[in-house]
């Protein structure tokens, strides 16, 4: 690859102009209150936890139902660094009169260690961030929220990658369901309250620029290498082993990556709202993101790019329908439940076209 | 017997009992698995269909059960039903319910399976899988569309009271046994044997069978398969129903997403005994039951929902076709 080639300088002209952009936003107070930037920004983070799962579920062929999960884990831990909330250590177990149950106690014991070692590292992280500057800690934030997201996406990838098909995206589920079930018992992170006064750093500049950094990750990750890894796996995964690809190498490394990019927008999430919950990260949320996935056309960057700003914007079109009284009750209804229009979205799209909205738009012969 | 082994064994009448509505839509997964390979999510809607087509019908049972008993007063409230209707009413009853709502929800499950399933048979399986998440979607949402996201609270179909255990000996003091329990498990021991007469004694049964064992070979054997399907689909979803029914029996409070848990639990529990096993889908959802209650009533309850699923990932990495499925090498 040569140093300086086209697609790092259309990454690096995006994120100057969305600095622009950003620049021009901040001069108008009015806009920065207004409901449109909040739907731009809304985009952006859409566009971040698309692309993100794209890799996985497109690309890599491997149908993950729990990109939320990830989502819940940057959301929470990139606002516990810039809240500077520390975790206490836990305890081990007590020895006395441990009989034969000595065995759990050492298991115990063994988790405990391996927890304080990531609480440590935690609170030294946050000892930090603690005087640094609000952008400097907003950076740190994001940057931790998609390492850790990562690192929860090797943890879960891992085991359940070995699956496939439906086992793999229930089990990607029920991951979600248990990511979601430990945040709403820390109660460090707010427990089932969730977090409130998350400073409000996420603006037009992070969104954007961050969405550019993971379309440009995506994009060359995919002509790369690793990309024919990820094409050969998703193609056929017996003929791709057979020809001396280590499959699993490659699977783990789209969902890292996926979940990588869902911690960051969860952060970004987590500062724009400024208030999250826990019940906000589950199956739904998933579902919301796969949508977009499979509406653009899986493996179609462009397509699923416009799904993502198309879905973003429908909700809000629709309770903008919701609140015409001309219509009939009943429509009105039906327009505040997104939930059937997506799903009616998701099964009129697999009978009719199952490539997708945009499916086989910009694809080149051979290329993804 | 101590009282912590009275505790440990009410424990797992109630882990039981949870566990045999688990088994039933278990069922539901493992035969549509066994026919078309493929996991039907919207499974665990029907048991939210079933429960509120028990909900509609309830009360006009309830009516035709009060005349039976003859005091055909509707005035009186139904907190003192159980006060003059006898056990033999009740069970009349629920028997009527669980006809009426297994019918409806068979006749359901062979529409979706016409409008939605159907023309996707031989399209890759990730299409299916799609499919049936928006399925499940379209039925949750509809149902919070239809009849409101607030919980309802279930008619009162049987009297149910607690077993007095404490008349036969002192030692039993503090079990207890409700009605609903004892009907639970009858109503479930009666249809899973219904369920293998069907399958290892009838024609039909025998193509299910060919159907799950060789489908090719099984169409050219002159098999109606989309027969087979269909009724594979009516008989899974009519046992969702009738799961639907009891357990909303004993916890009344229903809503329109009470089958995402229990689908996404039963299905586990059909994973632990070994997909496309029915014996095994039997096996797993009683042991998904009785370690969920188990984990409520000793270990941290907050984490309930999680068990299932910390459950179905560990059988995954150990003994992935399941406790009693056969290890099959995917052929090439």
């Amino acid at each position: 690859m040569k140093s300086f080639d086209r697609t790092k300088i259309v990454l690096l002209v995006t994120i100057a102009l969305v600095a622009l952009l950003a620049y021009v936003c901040n001069r108008s107070p009015e806009f920065l209150q207004s409901r449109i930037y909040d739907i731009l920004l809304g985009i952006g983070i859409s566009i971040i936890l698309a692309e993100g799962l794209n890799l996985v579920n497109g690309y890599t062929g491997q149908f993950s139902l729990g990109h939320a999960g990830f989502m819940a884990v940057g959301a929470f831990l990139g606002s516990a660094m810039s809240l500077g909330i520390a975790f206490p250590y836990l305890d081990g177990p007590t020895w006395a009169g441990a009989g034969w149950t000595v065995i759990f106690k050492v298991l115990q014991q063994g988790f405990a260690w391996l927890v304080n070692v990531f609480f440590w590292l935690h609170n030294s992280l946050v000892g930090l961030a603690t005087g640094l500057p609000g952008w400097g800690k907003f950076l740190i934030a994001l940057i931790y929220g998609g390492s850790t997201a990562a690192l929860s996406g090797l943890l879960v990838g891992v085991p359940s990658l070995r699956l496939k098909g439906d086992y793999l995206a229930i089990v990607t589920l029920g991951f979600n369901e248990i990511i979601r079930v430990i945040i709403q018992n820390a109660e460090p992170l707010g427990a089932q309250r969730g977090l409130t006064g998350v400073p409000s750093n996420t603006n037009f500049f992070w969104v954007f620029a961050f969405a550019a950094l993971t379309i440009y990750v995506v994009h060359n990750l995919v002509h790369s290498t690793y990309g024919r890894g990820f094409l050969a796996v998703r193609d056929d995964e017996i003929a791709a082993e057979s020809m001396g690809i280590n499959t699993t190498k490659y699977k783990v490394l789209a969902f890292v990556v996926g979940a990588a990019f869902a911690g960051i927008a969860g952060t970004l999430y987590a500062h724009q709202k400024q208030y999250i919950n826990p019940e906000g990260f589950n199956f739904i949320r998933s579902v919301d993101i796969v949508v977009m996935v499979i509406l653009g056309g899986m493996g179609n960057t462009v397509g699923v790019c416009i799904a993502a700003v198309l879905l973003t914007i429908l909700p809000e079109i629709l309770r903008d329908v919701a609140k015409l009284e001309w219509l009939p009750i009943w429509l009105r209804e039906v327009a505040e439940n997104r939930m059937i229009i997506y799903s009616l979205i998701l099964i009129i799209l697999m009978l009719a076209r199952p490539q997708g909205l945009f499916g086989g738009w910009g694809k080149k012969k051979g290329a993804a | 017997m101590d009282s912590s082994t009275i505790e440990f064994i009410q424990q797992l009448i109630n882990g039981l009992s949870l566990g045999a509505t688990y088994a039933l839509i278990a069922l539901g997964y493992t035969m549509v698995f066994g026919v078309l390979r493929f996991i039907n999510f919207a499974h665990g809607d029907i048991l939210m269909l079933g429960s509120f087509a028990g909900f509609y019908c309830g009360p006009w049972v309830t009516a035709f059960t009060r005349k039976l008993a003859g005091n055909p007063d509707p005035t009186r409230d139904l907190t003192g039903f159980q006060d003059w209707v006898g056990p033999w009413e009740s069970l009349l009853g629920l028997a009527l319910v669980l006809v009426v709502v297994m019918s409806a929800c068979a006749a359901f499950g062979m529409l979706v399976e016409f409008l939605c399933y159907r023309p996707l048979r031989n399209r890759p399986r990730i299409t299916v899988l799609i499919t049936a998440i928006g399925v499940s979607l379209f039925i949750e949402s509809m149902g919070q569309f239809i009849f409101g996201a607030a919980p309802r609270l279930f008619p009162e179909i049987i009297s149910d009271r607690s077993i007095d255990f404490s008349a036969h000996g002192e030692q039993w003091a503090g079990l207890t046994l409700l009605r609903s329990q004892v009907l639970t498990f009858l109503v479930t021991g009666l249809l899973l044997v219904a369920l293998t007469l069907l399958v290892k004694r009838t024609k039909i049964g025998m193509a299910m069978r060919a159907l799950a064992f060789n489908p090719t070979a099984c169409a050219l054997m002159g098999v109606n398969v989309s027969l087979i399907v269909s009724f594979t689909f009516g008989l899974g979803s009519a046992l969702g129903g009738a799961a639907g029914i009891l357990s909303s029996i004993e916890r009344p409070s229903i809503d329109p997403l009470m089958g995402v848990l229990f689908g996404l639990k039963a299905f586990v529990a059909a994973v632990l005994g070994g997909i496309g096993n029915l014996a095994g889908a039997v096996l797993g959802g009683l042991l998904i039951g009785v370690i969920e209650i188990m984990v409520v009533a000793y270990g941290p309850s907050t984490y309930r929902d999680a068990v299932a699923f910390a459950v179905l990932i560990v059988i995954l990495l150990l003994r992935p076709a399941g406790l009693l499925g056969k290890n099959v090498r995917e052929k090439v």
